[in-house]
């Protein structure tokens, strides 16, 4: 019995008319990593926020190290060993390292004793769980795998015995991810015990010992990682069986749609983020841009799309050029035939606090089908976002529910149904599937590739190695703002992840 | 995680919930009241009767509440694109000339009806070029509204004292203020309104811009919820970033939604001017368009939610001069505490008392499922 850390038993929660979690049991053994994985929405989330105090469960009881615990605020979860690793990190980025990790935790008034001992407490965990970071470095000068090291720091020097890890790996670089696992392990070899969610089987499989699946509030099965498929678990998560390769034909490229030309695009402080890149998509054809997140994807996007203003270069949209350095404006670009699907759909492609059908005219909302001259046209939008919840199977089903209680891949689909059922010539998308649930990533796959056969010009751009390759049909790859290389999609991971790394770029570009 | 408060039923979100801050507002109100060593029920029911007495005191308190919903319009619309106008007191004091200048101009020889709809013109004219000046400079230079619609308030002071001193006063007379306006400057009074309830309005100055202020409320809810400039409007107040990719015109809208908001906080000099004193006084705002903050925070920044607000205002200043009239150990400045209590609480202690009520709330949910449990077993 004392083997196990921590128990859940018969966990309920509601929400309204939400049933987010149904009687709830778990079991996670001390000193292993149990995984727990289900799509966005099936209350994994809810049961960690319930574990960590955010919530309180309807009903059910929570067992640490045997001993009922009740857990009423996130102090109640740290008092009785429970550290949290979010998703979106909670530090205070003009604080050093040494400031956050103390922060809740100063022990007295006078902070300069704390200081000292948190330093030192702070250089013994380092040591102990190979996780060095310089405790004076300012949280916003690091870069995103040390922030998130930060956050297991904070939770151990707060002597968590139990971390609990939400969707990790989002926003780390394949390295950084690997780093990450090791450090896992050696936590794991201490004697802590993780958990980690996730919705990336490859994830589960590689670092876990069990690995319990949710599905709809429901625990549906735990398995021992070792005994179990990535098919099988792919198959309980969605409850049906999936295509976890994208399966396409050959292309057929046609003519040039979309030309870029020497675009150089700076920031605000005048750093040159997108240098002097050139490139060609054709109808047909999906063109991925394929890099380590931050070397100027996301700017040369922005530019094509009208948001961010060029410092110089051209970009020709079915042949006529579009004033890149100048005015064009999103909604121009838009009526000559350019879709865009953004990276950030929360701060750019959808207003959360819009109801579904509200944002399933964002952009499009001069569109004569939608507006009488001055007024909206509140019953065509309606039904037409009806139409497109029914065609992208978006759930709930409901077009006047607030965009912010949809989950990370229903609200994608109504990105994506927005932008592409408008019938674009130019479709350009960045990270389609970041933080998308795996059935819908087969569906977004499917319609990405629907989209080329029917002879559009697609650019992809995605931080996800895997799917620049199954999806596209040319591949360049970014560093430091230029472009470094073109490589088939058969090109290898090893070849294309040197590439990434500006490695063989700079030989490339220096013969 | 994203929600820090459950769900609460509609009637406890929207209802129980203002209606436990507004007690506990006056509750304190009330221990002020005990301090100063008079009886809080004596204030309470002179508050009452002062503003729901009789018809006259229906009347004046519908009168300010007329004025309240013009500037609580002025603030919400423009706070639906992101903007914090707090210029709504210049605004509105500029948006005098043009009611002024319209009856002036035909009260003699014009009945009320053709100079009413040119006053409208006026005072919304008037109102939007004071608010377009701020919308334009954060539009073009990134001066920021907060900042020049409270200097604007100061310049708007200054301009009508000269106005008022030097152009609009007639000759020979030494009080700051225009002539006194004919028949065709006065608007009539709503008594048939208050009649049909069997009330009299008596000296009241309700008028018949109370019912423009509804129909603007209306007109309000429609540009924000039902045509596009509205909804460009709210999308760039919920996400800039949003309505860059959107490709909406940021300066575009902030200059549009400045005018609106200036045109309604104009449009609120209709009522003093033209439905009681018949003349252009000085200071006639009276801090309206700052009540007008209160009035759009407490009223959600929803029309439906800025007429009741402006009502309970309205209650608040008639009901407040009562209090004064009757029980002179109370004094003005003491009701101005009280109103100032109600828009602590109401506004920005909103959610002080949210988290025990949710909490009793889930609890309630939670017996009810044991309920159903043990019934179930």
């Amino acid at each position: 019995m004392n083997n196990i850390a921590i128990e859940l038993r018969g966990i309920d929660k509601s929400f309204g008319l939400v049933h987010a979690n149904r009687n709830i049991n778990l079991r996670v053994r001390k000193g292993t990593i149990h995984g727990i994985i289900g799509e966005n929405g099936a209350g994994k989330s809810t049961l960690m926020s319930i574990l960590y105090g955010f919530y309180q469960a309807d009903n059910g009881e929570i067992l640490v190290d045997g001993k009922p615990v009740s857990i009423r605020d996130p102090n109640a979860a740290i008092s009785v060993g429970i550290g949290m690793v979010h998703q979106h990190f909670m530090l205070v980025e003009n604080f050093t390292v040494l400031e956050n990790v103390m922060l809740g935790a100063e022990d007295s008034q006078i902070l300069n004793k704390g200081i000292a001992k948190a330093r030192q407490e702070l250089k013994r965990l380092e040591k102990e769980y190979a996780l060095e970071v310089n405790p004076d470095a300012l949280i916003e000068e690091l870069p995103v795998g040390l922030q998130q090291r930060v956050e297991i720091l904070k939770a151990l020097y707060r002597r968590a015995d139990i971390l609990i890890l939400d969707e990790p790996t989002g926003v780390l670089t394949p390295a950084e991810a690997d780093h990450l696992f090791r450090i896992l392990g050696q936590l794991k070899a201490q004697g802590k015990t993780i958990i980690l969610i996730t919705h990336k089987l490859r994830e589960i499989m590689a670092i876990t010992d069990e690995v319990s699946v949710m599905r709809r509030g429901e625990m549906v099965a735990t398995r021992t990682t070792r005994e179990t498929s990535v098919e099988e678990l792919a198959e309980l998560m969605v409850g049906r069986r999936v295509l976890l390769r994208v399966e396409k034909g050959e292309s057929n490229p046609g003519d040039v749609k979309l030309a870029v030309q020497g675009l150089t695009v700076k920031d605000s402080r005048g750093v040159t983020m997108v240098d002097n890149v050139s490139f060609d998509v054709r109808a047909g054809e999906i063109v991925g841009i394929a890099g380590v997140a931050g070397n100027g994807q996301s700017e040369l996007l922005e530019a094509i799309a009208g948001i961010r203003k060029a410092a110089s270069g051209t970009v020709l949209l079915n042949g006529r050029p579009v004033d890149v350095t100048g005015n064009a404006d999103a909604a121009e670009l838009r009526g000559r035939g350019l879709a865009h699907v953004p990276e950030d759909r929360h701060h750019v492609g959808l207003v959360l606090k819009f109801e579904e059908c509200e944002n399933a005219i964002l952009g499009y909302h001069h569109d004569p089908r939608f507006a009488n001259g001055m007024f909206l046209n509140i019953d065509a939008i309606r039904k037409d976002a009806e139409e497109k919840i029914a065609k992208y199977d978006i759930r709930p089903p409901n077009a006047r529910l607030r965009t912010a209680n949809f989950s990370g891949g229903n609200q994608q689909k109504v990105v994506l149904a927005r932008e592409m059922e408008r019938d674009p010539d130019v479709l350009i998308i960045g990270q389609p599937t970041r933080g998308v649930d795996v059935g819908a990533i087969e569906f977004i796959h499917k319609r990405i590739i629907e989209m080329r056969d029917q002879g559009k010009a697609v650019l992809l751009v995605s931080v996800e190695l895997d799917e620049i390759r199954s999806l596209s049909d040319r591949i360049l790859v970014m560093f430091a703002g230029r472009v470094v290389g073109e490589r088939s999609p058969e090109a290898t991971e090893g070849e294309l992840g040197l590439l990434m790394a500006g490695v063989e770029g700079r030989k490339e570009a220096a013969e | 995680m994203s929600t820090p408060y459950a769900k609460l039923p509609g009637w406890v979100e929207y209802g129980l919930i203002p209606l436990i801050n507004l007690a506990v507002a006056f509750l304190v109100a009330g221990l002020v009241v005990l301090l100063v060593g008079e009886n809080p029920l004596e204030a309470a029911y002179h508050l009452i009767n002062g503003a729901f007495g009789r018809g006259e005191y229906i009347g004046f308190t519908l009168y300010y509440a007329t004025t309240f919903i013009f500037t609580g319009l002025a603030v919400a619309v423009a706070f639906h694109a992101g903007l914090f106008n707090i210029g709504g007191e210049g605004q509105a004091y500029v948006g005098g000339i043009g009611v002024a200048l319209a009856c002036l101009w035909l009260d003699q020889t014009m009945p009320w009806y053709v100079v009413f709809p040119l006053a409208i013109v006026g005072s919304a004219f008037f109102g939007a070029l004071w608010a377009f000046l701020p919308g334009w400079l954060q539009a073009k230079r990134g001066s920021h509204i907060v900042i020049t619609t409270i200097m604007f308030n100061f310049i708007a002071s200054s301009l009508m004292v000269y106005l008022l001193t030097r152009v609009l006063k007639p000759l020979g007379s030494m009080a700051p203020q225009t002539r006194t306006f004919a028949e065709g400057g006065q608007l009539p009074k709503l008594d048939w309104l208050l009649s049909i309830f069997g009330l009299n309005i008596g000296t009241a100055p309700f008028n018949i811009s109370f019912l423009l202020a509804l129909a603007a409320a209306f007109a309000v809810w429609v540009l924000i919820w039902r045509t596009r400039l509205g909804y460009e409007m709210r999308t760039m107040g919920h996400s800039p970033s949003a309505a860059r990719y959107a490709g909406i015109s940021e300066s575009r809208i902030t200059v549009v939604a400045m005018m609106i908001s200036g045109g309604l906080a104009g449009m609120m000099a209709l009522n003093p001017i033209m439905g009681e004193q018949f003349r252009m006084q000085l200071d006639f705002v009276q801090g309206a368009g700052f009540v007008g903050i209160a009035v759009a925070l407490m009223g959600r920044s929803h029309p439906g939610g800025i007429i009741p607000a402006a009502i309970l205002f309205g209650v608040l200043y008639q009901g407040g001069a009562e209090i004064a009239f009757e029980m002179p150990s109370i004094s003005r400045d003491m009701i101005v505490i009280i109103q100032g209590l109600v828009i602590l609480f109401a506004g920005a202690l909103e959610n002080m008392f949210r988290p025990a009520i949710t909490r009793a709330f889930s609890a309630r949910g939670q017996r009810a499922a044991a309920v159903v449990q043990t019934k179930g077993a």
